[in-house]
Order: structure tokens, then sequence, then C-alpha cells
């Protein structure tokens, strides 16, 4: 362990100059990253933030020259220093599969990818995976690289690292698998440690440990960090330094608090406004409106997996994905249901649409003409009918429209098979249609793959306005979107809601859009309610333990109150 | 990317269809692919035409007959022209031996033309016609661009005919696995359960059975008085007995991936029945996948007419199928004396080739994130 990282703190370890790369296309060449230059820092870490499609995990991977084919550096230096004062090597000289550059990966210089489920092979035991690094590189004999592999798990802190280190990779949850890549990118003690999104598959309370955690291992051993997210409340808690992507270029770079204080470019204002405005210390966009009557009582609702029993197999026992869930729902109120990945959110919009039966329960429902209906025992007519008013807006936009339609006969198509408008008049709903969500009438002869996720998401919203719903059930319908489009649609629903008189439920993990967009708010954890109340109370003055915990582990946009690493 | 600008190239409103064309264009050898099997498939199609002499025609003297080069220039005594001949052969006797062989004659120059005409054909017997694409001036010399067979048959005019019966014998084993397949597979796919054990099992069974002794027992057990033709439907069924069971896995592991796609919740939600949902949401889906799997089961079929023909239990002389003419290329002797005989083999593997490419490239366009 290096023992005078005091000395050596805030000494550049990679500098990083003009670098371009670039991936040739046919005819036209994309510039993934364009004349991009950083300085990293021994002891400090530097948050690359934009959007998807930015080109910042392109610089990441062409740090360790790991770009996918037929991208190429085609500029810049890269100069990495080992030791302050060390003569330093131009890493984009070095021949991407030579000795030399692959000294460095690994054992110089480690990368942490975003996707945990798929980083780790699922064949070999944990403790080989993150041993591997250390005899590659010829450090370690087979014992001692094991002895420090269990040595790295007690680092990361998962238990009982003597049994861990025999362990396969599925037997871990994505929190594990997460810590166990940072393990193995640790072995072989690296300077400089890059991160790419190691947080965003993760659970917000997951998302916090992690990053706890990488925080403690970089003052530990002096690591030089840098961290790629899209998450500005993630830059507000870690960063030391940020540099905001935009199209390949970089277009603002500073100090932390300089950047959220005085942003310069209009592009990184546009990204902290609407960070800030689905943060936790915004206003509340929606007062508590008069509440209207009840229009959908849903009581008691489970659903269980039946115990599923094979020729070869035992049966498991039955696993309950909804427990005992009952809440109302008052006409015009937008109702919020947070919880982390397998609290049963999605399963409870399923069960409430009747994609899904629940087990036991009743979901009475008040039609716009004032009769009940039971929609848990509903049959297929009784359905047809209740879908009409009841729609769904779906998490992905790329999947929920049929890629074999135009997005005129994506909208159209409940109208056509209801039966309600066909031919001229069915063209004049669609257009109509799109011009309530912002879309020009003339695209409607286009097909779905010609527009971004945010268009698309506009024309699942024109879909499920179609019908002149009353209730919208939307299943995260801005988790796909970047952070400046959430804002966006968020709007675009607000403001259609008075004029077509709709209630929402609006499904998220993601508290910030669940604050910003609903009037009440419905906590949930294994399937169960644990609180509900009004949005307002919810994010103030939680009253269960799981809530309070949910609301800490919230990465804040502002990098003066840094409370995320110091609990 | 900005919410305004939305693409606005021809592009933006292409469908699906389009966009895979503009993919597969892109995939040299599978356009290489189409460009041969469109040119075999052309050729079977006029096959009386394409082919210089009539396949049954035989010439007791001219058993075993070489090859023939074409030449296209003639070097006359009065200056060069282009006029297309072989050299004749002449049959003479080894001194020693005594056997019989052919021997080069460069003095002799059979001249030949494009659209000759020769033996008299009905094409599709249809239309009666004796005109060939390319032929001997004087129909009564011979000309055999790939030699002559056993009976004086030209091999060319032989292999050109055979096509015919291998190359349909692909689609229409295949259009009965297709239909099979889709039937069987999209049940099992959108059905789920019970009905998909049942349907997997039965697969699973069926794709366990050996299938030459299976191809061989059922196509003994026809009747030996059969019609050419009727014999040529049978084998067609026999072979896509076994054939339906991989397009029939590929259409229900689509079926289930479907199925749990949002746009085919969507449509369910959007009031469309069971009929609809299938037909209109997830088939336009499958259509590319299946074709491309489609053109990956016709070379299985192809092949497995030739090996039944082969192996004598196929089409039968005087039938005319790759397999059948392979059949005389069987004793090594044949090969030694003839080994042009070989060359329906090379037709096969041709066709096998470029349809396997195309398939590949067609697959790619349909599924260009599939890797």
């Amino acid at each position: 362990m290096p023992t005078d990282m005091a000395g050596n703190l805030n000494t550049p370890v990679l500098d990083v100059r003009g670098l371009r790369t670039h991936f040739p296309l046919g005819r036209i060449t994309l510039k993934a990253v364009d004349d991009v230059s950083f300085t990293l820092r021994r002891g400090r870490t530097l948050c690359i933030v934009g959007e998807s499609g930015s080109g910042k995990s392109i610089t990441a991977r062409s740090i360790l020259q790991i770009v996918g084919p037929p991208g190429r550096i085609v500029a810049g230096q890269m100069l990495y220093s080992a030791t302050p004062g060390a003569v330093p090597v131009d890493i984009a000289k070095l021949p991407a599969r030579g000795k030399q550059m692959r000294d460095l990966r690994g054992r110089e210089i480690a990368m942490v990818f975003q996707e945990p489920m798929t980083s780790l092979s699922p064949i070999h035991r944990v403790g080989w995976q993150i041993a591997e690094g250390l005899l590659a590189h010829g450090l370690m004999d087979a014992k001692s690289a094991r002895a420090r592999a269990v040595d790295l798990l007690r680092q990361v802190e998962i238990p009982n690292p003597h049994e861990a280190v025999d362990r396969f990779p599925f037997e871990f949850s994505g929190g594990m698998r997460q810590r166990a890549m940072i393990a193995m990118a640790l072995a072989c003690n690296p300077k400089v440690l890059i991160a790419d999104e190691p947080t965003t598959a993760l659970d917000v309370t997951t998302q916090a440990e992690i990053l706890r955690l990488i925080k403690r291992l970089q003052v530990e051993n002096g690591l030089a960090v840098l961290f790629i997210t899209h998450d500005m409340g993630v830059v507000a808690q870690i960063a030391d330094d940020v540099l905001v992507m935009y199209r390949g270029e970089v277009v603002e770079q500073a100090p932390v608090e300089e950047l959220f204080a005085a942003p310069v470019h209009p592009y990184t204002i546009r990204l902290l406004d609407a960070a800030k405005k689905l943060g936790m210390a915004a206003p509340p966009a929606r007062p508590n409106v008069a509440m209207g009557p009840v229009m959908l009582q849903v009581r008691d609702v489970s659903l269980t997996y039946p115990a599923q029993a094979s020729l070869f197999r035992r049966a498991k026992p039955p696993t309950p994905a909804l427990r005992g869930v009952s809440f109302d729902l008052h006409e015009g109120e937008n109702l919020g249901i947070v919880g982390e990945s397998g609290s049963g959110k999605t399963t409870l919009g399923s069960c409430l649409i009747r994609v899904l039966k629940p087990t036991t329960g009743e979901v009475r429902y008040q039609h716009r003409d004032g009769h009940i209906v039971d929609l848990a025992g509903l049959d297929r007519e009784g359905l047809l009918v209740a879908h009409r008013e009841i729609r769904m807006i779906f998490q992905d936009p790329f999947a929920s429209l049929n890629p074999r339609m135009t997005v005129e006969q994506c909208i159209g198509e409940p109208l056509l098979v209801g039966g309600i408008l066909e031919g001229k008049p069915l063209q004049m709903r669609v257009r109509q249609l799109l011009g309530m969500v912002g879309l020009p009438p003339d695209v409607a002869s286009r097909y779905p793959h010609a527009f971004s996720g945010g268009q698309r998401q506009r024309i699942v919203i024109a879909r499920a306005l179609a019908l002149d719903p009353r209730l919208i059930i939307a299943d995260e319908a801005t988790s796909a979107l970047d952070v400046t489009l959430r804002g966006q649609i968020l709007d675009l629903l607000l403001e259609l809601q008075p004029k077509l008189g709709l209630s929402f439920i609006f499904i998220s993990h993601d508290l910030g859009v669940i604050r910003y967009f609903c009037n009440r708010v419905a906590v949930m954890y294994r399937g169960e309610i644990v609180e509900i109340g009004s949005a307002d109370d919810i994010c103030t003055h939680p009253q269960q333990a799981y809530t309070k915990a949910l609301l800490a582990a919230v990465p804040e946009a502002t990098p003066a109150r840094r409370s995320l690493l110091a609990s | 990317m900005s919410e305004a600008a939305i693409a606005a190239s021809p592009l933006a409103t292409a469908s699906e269809a389009q966009l895979t064309w503009l993919r597969f264009r892109r995939h040299r050898l599978a356009m290489f692919g189409l460009v041969v099997m469109l040119l075999l498939y052309g050729i079977a199609i006029f096959a009386e035409f394409v082919a210089p002499f009539s396949p049954d025609k035989s010439n007791a003297r001219l058993v075993f007959h070489p090859p023939q080069a074409i030449h296209f220039i003639d070097d006359a005594p009065d200056g060069w022209h282009f006029r297309p001949f072989v050299y004749g052969y002449r049959l003479a006797r080894d001194p020693k031996t005594l056997a019989a062989k052919y021997v080069l004659d460069g003095q002799r120059k059979n001249y030949l033309k494009f659209f000759a005409h020769g033996d008299s054909y009905d094409l599709w017997t249809l239309i009666p016609g004796n005109m060939h694409l390319i032929g001997p001036e004087d129909p009564a010399q011979p000309m055999f661009l790939l030699g002559g067979d056993r009976q004086g048959r030209d091999v060319l005019s032989r292999i050109i005919i055979g096509a015919r019966a291998s190359l349909s014998i692909g689609l229409l084993g295949v259009a009965n696995s297709l239909l099979l397949g889709i039937i069987f597979g999209g049940l099992s796919g959108y059905l789920g359960g019970r009905v998909d054990w049942f349907i997997q099992r039965v697969i699973e069974f069926i794709i366990s059975l050996p299938t030459i002794p299976i191809w061989l027992a059922l196509a003994a057990a026809l009747p030996k008085d059969m019609s050419p033709l009727t014999k040529y439907f049978c084998i067609t069924l026999i072979i896509s007995l076994i054939g339906w069971t991989e397009l029939a896995r590929v259409v229900r592991g689509r079926f289930l991936a479907l199925r749990s796609e949002s746009f085919v919740t969507a449509a369910w939600l959007d009031g469309c029945s069971r009929k609809r949902i299938i037909f209109r949401h997830m088939l336009p889906s499958l259509t590319s996948h299946i074709i491309a799997s489609v053109t990956l089961a016709i070379p299985a079929m192809i092949l497995a007419e030739t090996a039944l023909s082969f192996l004598g239990v196929g089409l039968q002389p005087p039938a005319i199928s790759w397999g059948a003419l392979l059949k005389e290329a069987q004793n090594v002797e044949s090969i030694a004396a003839a080994p042009w005989l070989l060359l329906p083999g090379a037709a096969v593997a041709i066709t096998v080739l470029a349809l396997n490419f195309l398939g590949d490239g067609l697959r790619d366009a349909a599924d260009p994130h599939a890797h």
C-alpha cells in the first residue's frame, strides 16, 4: 500500500490532450469523441457527465484502447505517469494489442462497467475472476492471489469473504456483483479507476453504498477516479471536477462547486435546471388538489405466483409478488407508486389494468357513466369497455411501438379496432392527437425508427389519449429518457391533465420524478405498500424506516450538501 | 438529440421492409448469393431452352465423350472472326491395349451459334420449340461442353434439366415445412402451457429419429409403379416431414420473444382480438426472420433429395435430378473414365453455398442487433 500518498495527492497521473475517437461509417464519420482534454489527479474524482450518445463511455474506453471496431483513436495524447515526476508514457501511441498496453490495463488503469449482470463471467468463481488479473500480470502465485482475493472481498465489504470467494456470480445480488467488480478492478493496485456508470443499473440505496465504497477506497489508496454518469445528483455528491460532454465535445469543465453555482454553457444550464426541477430540493410542482370522488378502489390485492413443479424439480413454495395492497384513487389525482426493483410496483400496475390477474382482492373502478365494476373479476368483454377509459404508457419507448406500423397506424389502432373511427375522420383525429403531444401532423406517415426516445414517448402518449381516457397508468414512463427530456414529458402530461380531465397512476423508482408529478405517493417494499400519503409529507416527514432510507439515498444535486457520502 | 429535429431524410418514411433491403444490399456476399440463385432458378425455369440438347438424346458412338472447350475467335486464313467453335474429337484405338479413346482433332472445327435450332421440346410441356441458347450450327455435330455420359448424353443438358427437379424440390419441401412449422410453432409459442409442452416433445421425438434410415424406409415403401411426378411429390413430402421441426422451433422462439414485447401488450390493451394480434402485430415482425430461416432450410432439402436419389430411393431414372445424375458416378471406374460425371455435385455445392450466403445476409439484415 502506498504510504507517501499525502505528498503525491493532486499530482497528475493521466493527462489527456486533444483526444479524438472517430467511427468511420461508410460515407459519414461519427465523431464520438472530438477534441477532449482533461487531467486526472491522484486522490481526486473527475466526473464526465452527459446524455446518452454524448461520447462519455467512448472517452473512457479510448483510454484503455478498448473501443470496438470501427472506432479508432485518430488524434490526441494520453500521457500517463505511474509515479509523480516520472517520464510520462503516451498511451495513445501504444499498439492496442501490444504488451505495454496489456500491462497497463488492469494493473495501472482499471475499469468498472455499468452492467453488473453481464460484466462478470457466469461460469467462473468470483475469487478466480478477481485473482485472474494478478496471475495474468504475473504479480503473484495462485495461493497468494487467492488470499488477496479474500482480502479484496473484505475491503469491498462483502460478508463472509472466505466463503464468497468460491461463489459464482449468479449467487450474488446486483450490488454484490458490482462490489466484486470493484474488487477485481482494485486487485492489482491500479493508480487510476475508471467507473462507467457503475451505479446506473442499481437501486438508489445500493447506489449510495457503492458510491461510499468507491470514495473510501479512493481515500485509502490515493486513486484517481474517472466517474462517468448521467446523473447530476451523483455528480454533486462525489465529484471534485466535472467535465460536461455534448455530442462528442467538451462544452464545459470546472470544479464541481463552481459548475453548479455558475454554469456557463447553455447546455450545462439546461442540464442543471432539469436536474434541479426533478430534484428533492425543488418546490413540488403540484399543490395538493381538492380531491374529486373516488374513481378506483383497490382492496387487498394480492398476487402469488403458483409453485412451479416439474418432472425433476420439487415444487418451490409459491412466491408472493403482491401482498394485500389497498388504496383509493380520486378523480383528477396523480398517485405515485415508488419502490426499488422487485418491490412489486410494476406487478401492481399490471394487475390494475388486468394484464395480470390478481390472485385475490378487488379493483373497483367507477366508469364515466357511474357504474362500478371489479376489474379483477372482469371478463374480456367487460375489459374491452374498461380499457377504453384506462390506458397505459410503457417504460421502453423503443419496444412499445410496433416497428412495422406507421405512427398513424399505431395511434389509430385503438380507434380502428374499437370501431369508433375510420378513414378520413380517423386521419383527422390522429393529426389532432399528434398536435396535442407537440408533434407536427406531417410525421403521421413515418415509422417509429425515425424518432428519438422522447418523440416516441410522445407518440405512445398520443396512442394512450386516442380513446379519450380517464385514467392513465404510466409504468416508468420517463425512466428510459435523458433528464432534460424527462422534465418535458412530465410537463406535457401535466399540461394535458386539466384539459382532458385525466388521472394518473405513475409508477417509478425515481423519487424526484414522483415528487414533481404526483399529489400522493405510495411507497412499496417487497410487495406491500409500507407508507402512503401526500407527496410533500412523504418527502419531508417520512414515517417509516424504509421510506427514510430511500430518501436518504437519493443523491441531491447540490454539491454544498454532501449527505450521501457522510452517512 | 434535439426534440424538435425529426429525422427528415428519405429513410424517415422507409418501412421496416425497405430498411431490411437497404441493410441486405450492403452485404456483398449475400448479394452475390442472391444473383447466383436468381440465375440458377432462371436457368431451371427455362431449362429446355438453356440446355443445348435434349437430355435423353443418346448416341452409342459418343460414350464418355470428353468435355470440349469453347473457342470464340476463329483464326481463319482470311483473318480472324468472332465465331465460336469447338474442336472435334476422333475415336481411336490404343495400338497396344486396343482400348477406345478420344483424340483431339485440331483440324476439325464444329462451329456453334447462339439461338441455334436443334432438338425440339415442349417448354413446360406447353410451348413447342426447338431453339436453344447455344448449339452447333449443324445439329448433327456433337458438342459436349461438360462431356458425355455412359450413353453418350450431354452432361451439361442433363445438369440443367436436373436443376428443375432439385431446385423445385427445395422450394416445395420448404413450403410444406413452413406451413407445418408456422402452424405448430405458432400454436406452441402463442398458446404456451401444455400445448407447447406437447408440441415440443413431439418435435424432439422427430428430431431424435435417424433421418436417413427413416427416409429410406418411407421412400422404399412407395409403390414401384408410381408415375415420376407422383413420386416427386411424395419425396418432397417425405423430406419436409422432418424439415418442419427446425422452422417450428424458430417460429416458436420468435413468438415467445414477441409475446413479451410491450407493443403486443399495447395491442391487447387497444382491444385487438387474438387473431388481429397474431396477424397484424406479430406475424409482420416475424416475416423477415422466417424468410431468412427458410432460405437457410432450402439447402438441407436439396441435399436430402440428392442423398435419397443417390442412394437409389429418390427420383429414379428416367427422371433427372442432381442426385439421380450423381448416381452415375457411384463406382470408381466410371469416375476414373469420366470424372466430369461428378459435375452435378458441383452444381449442388454452388447452390447450397449461394443459398447459405443469401440466408446469412437476410438474417443479418432482418435482425441487425442479433450479434
